[in-house]
Formats: structure tokens, sequence, C-alpha cells
């Protein structure tokens, strides 16, 4: 059986983790935003996206150093090109899947 | 948004927007249950984790520090820091669910994920989407999210890692939609500022908090050069 311990513990986390989920939306969503906050919202989104995927892409290591060539900068390449030139979210991540693959198996480690 | 309250669920616009998701997320929760379970979690405390928790970052960092010995108030405080950046997805996200009713808000709060956040609002944004079709999102994603992670727990040696490029999925799907997003120039700039800065404090700062210092940062610099321009023409936008 689980421990009681154990359960406090994730349901600690999983409060922590809720709140910052919940707080902005149900606090946010109950009356009209001013119209410039919802201009500078709207850039949240690339932002992050951006924020999130770069370093995923070209920072490795421990201790953290950007690293250019390996096989997911040398996938990403490609990607972006397929991502930009059918703009389909399905296809680009089966392509993306294939351009890893291929740098993976051929680039020597 | 009031359209968007009264449609209903798409089951086949919702796994068309879902399915990459499920992809990562077996991969890496697979890899999470195999980990979690060489710390010493059973199958039903894995499972118990991922319901409760529901971030993957978040649940890697939480099982080393446990296997290392760490003490359960560190972990739930290291927990918190790591998902603290929910706070500006959830803020976005309140643009397109203004209206929607608390209960709605309250189930749709438990899905936010990096992952469902990315295409949830991509969608929103193409005015293709309806909140009940992402909160389906959101709960599909869970769903798979939890099963793998158990899956790991009770098979995890079976599961080949890494084959198939699988490990890149969620890479891909995230260049995809960063590119769906970004339309017009002020969004490059946003995408090449947040993108370098968080590139930048990621060598310096340990844990991820260069992903919501960096949003924060090129969001607001943008949002500074946009106003700064239509100043200077007198009104125009871009």
């Amino acid at each position: 059986m689980v421990g009681i311990e154990y359960l406090l513990l994730v349901a600690g986390m999983g409060l922590v983790t809720y709140l910052p989920r919940w707080f902005p939306l149900f606090f946010l969503s109950r009356k009209p935003l001013p119209r410039w906050f919802i201009q500078w919202l709207e850039l949240i989104p690339v932002a992050i996206l951006s924020a999130l995927v770069l370093p995923d892409l070209l920072v490795a290591g421990d201790p953290r150093q950007i690293e250019w060539i390996q096989p997911k900068s040398l996938a990403a390449l490609p990607t972006f090109l397929f991502a930009a030139k059918t703009r389909s979210l399905g296809g680009t991540v089966l392509a993306g899947m294939l351009f890893y693959f291929l740098a993976e198996r051929f680039l020597p480690s | 948004m009031r359209d968007s309250r009264k449609a209903s669920v798409s089951l086949k616009e919702v796994f068309e927007a879902v399915w990459p998701i499920c992809v990562g997320y077996f991969a890496i929760g697979a890899a999470f249950g195999v980990l979690a379970q060489k710390a010493g979690l059973k199958p039903l405390e894995i499972g118990l984790m991922s319901v409760f928790v529901f971030a993957g970052s978040a649940q890697f960092i939480a099982v080393s520090m446990l296997s290392s010995g760490a003490a359960a108030a560190s972990v739930i405080l290291t927990t918190f820091v790591v998902n603290i950046r929910h706070l500006l997805m959830s803020s976005s996200l309140a643009v397109h669910l203004n209206g929607c009713r608390r209960r709605f808000l309250f189930l749709y709060a438990y899905g936010i994920t990096d992952e469902s956040f990315a295409v949830n609002t991509t969608r929103f944004r193409e005015g293709r989407w309806n909140a009940y079709n992402a909160l389906a999102v959101n709960h599909i994603a869970n769903v798979v999210w939890v099963g793998s992670t158990v899956a790991g727990g009770f098979a995890g040696q079976f599961i080949p890692a890494g084959s198939y490029g699988i490990d890149y999925a969620l890479s891909a799907m995230f260049i995809s939609l960063l590119v769906l997003q970004t339309r017009g120039g002020i969004y490059v700039i946003t995408a090449i500022l947040a993108g370098g800065c968080s590139v930048l404090l990621s060598l310096f700062v340990p844990g991820n908090m260069h992903v919501i210092v960096a949003s924060l940062f090129g969001a607001t610099a943008a949002f500074g050069i946009r106003a700064f321009l239509d100043g200077q023409r007198g009104g125009s936008r871009w």
C-alpha cells in the first residue's frame, strides 16, 4: 500500500503545481481585460514557445553549454524548413522524428 | 469568445491536435516510469504522482531528489519553482477562456502543460477552436501521461528507449507551433528576443527559471518596440 507520507508529498506537489495553473485563469477571465494587457498577452505564447524550444535544441550537457553540432540541433533546421513550407503540425512531427533518427544514426559520436 | 462556449467537441479535430502530444508523452512517460521504478516507487505511487502533479520535468526532478534522500518540503518547494511558469500560460489562456464558468476553469487549469498550452493557444489564435476542444486535448493528454508513466513502472525494461526518433516528437511539435504562431514582424522579434535570452540564461541559471524570465523579457521588450514604432509612425499598427 501507499504510505501516508508519500500521499502528503504528492498532494503537496499537486497543490503547488495546480495553483499557478488556476489562479490567473480564474481571476483574469472574470472581467474584460484592458486593451494594452491583451496586446501584451498576445505576445506571450510566441515568447514561451521560443524560450522553451531554443534551449531544448541548442543547449546540452552538465554543466550546460551551447552545442551547435548534435542530433537535436542538426535535425532542427530541416524540421523548421519543413514546418514553414507545409504549415502542417502532424507532418512536421513525423518529418522531425525522421530527421532526428537520421542525425542520430549518421552523426559520429 | 462567446461562440466558442456553445460549440461542442469535434473528436476528429481534437485527435488531429492531440496525437503529437500523445506520442511525445508516451515516450517521456515510459522513460519516467522506468526511472521512478528504479528509484523504488511502485506503479501505484507512480500513477498517483502523475495524477496529482501532471508535469513532466517536475516529476523527473522530484524522483531524482527522492532517490537522493531529499526532504519532502524541499521536493515540494522545487516543484513549485519548476512549475511557476504555468502562471504565464494560464494568464495568456484567460483571453481565450474569458467568461467560461468557474467549474470549467477548475477542470481546465488542471490540464495546462507546456504542450497542451502550445497546441491550444495556436488553434485559438487561428480561430478554429473552442473551449471544449481545448479541454478535451488537456484531458486526453493527461490520460496518456498517467497511463504511460504507470506502464513504464510495470514494464520499463521492455520498452525500447529512443527508437525511431520518438524522443524528438515534442521538439518537432514545438518547432512547428513556433512557426505557426510567428506571423508578422513583431512576433519574429518576440521569438528572437525570448529565445536568445532563454538560451543565454539557461547557461547560467540552474533549473528552468530561464523560461519564464526570458518569456517576460521577450514579450515586454517587443511590446515596447511596437509601442515606440507606433508612436513614430503616428499610430499605424504592424
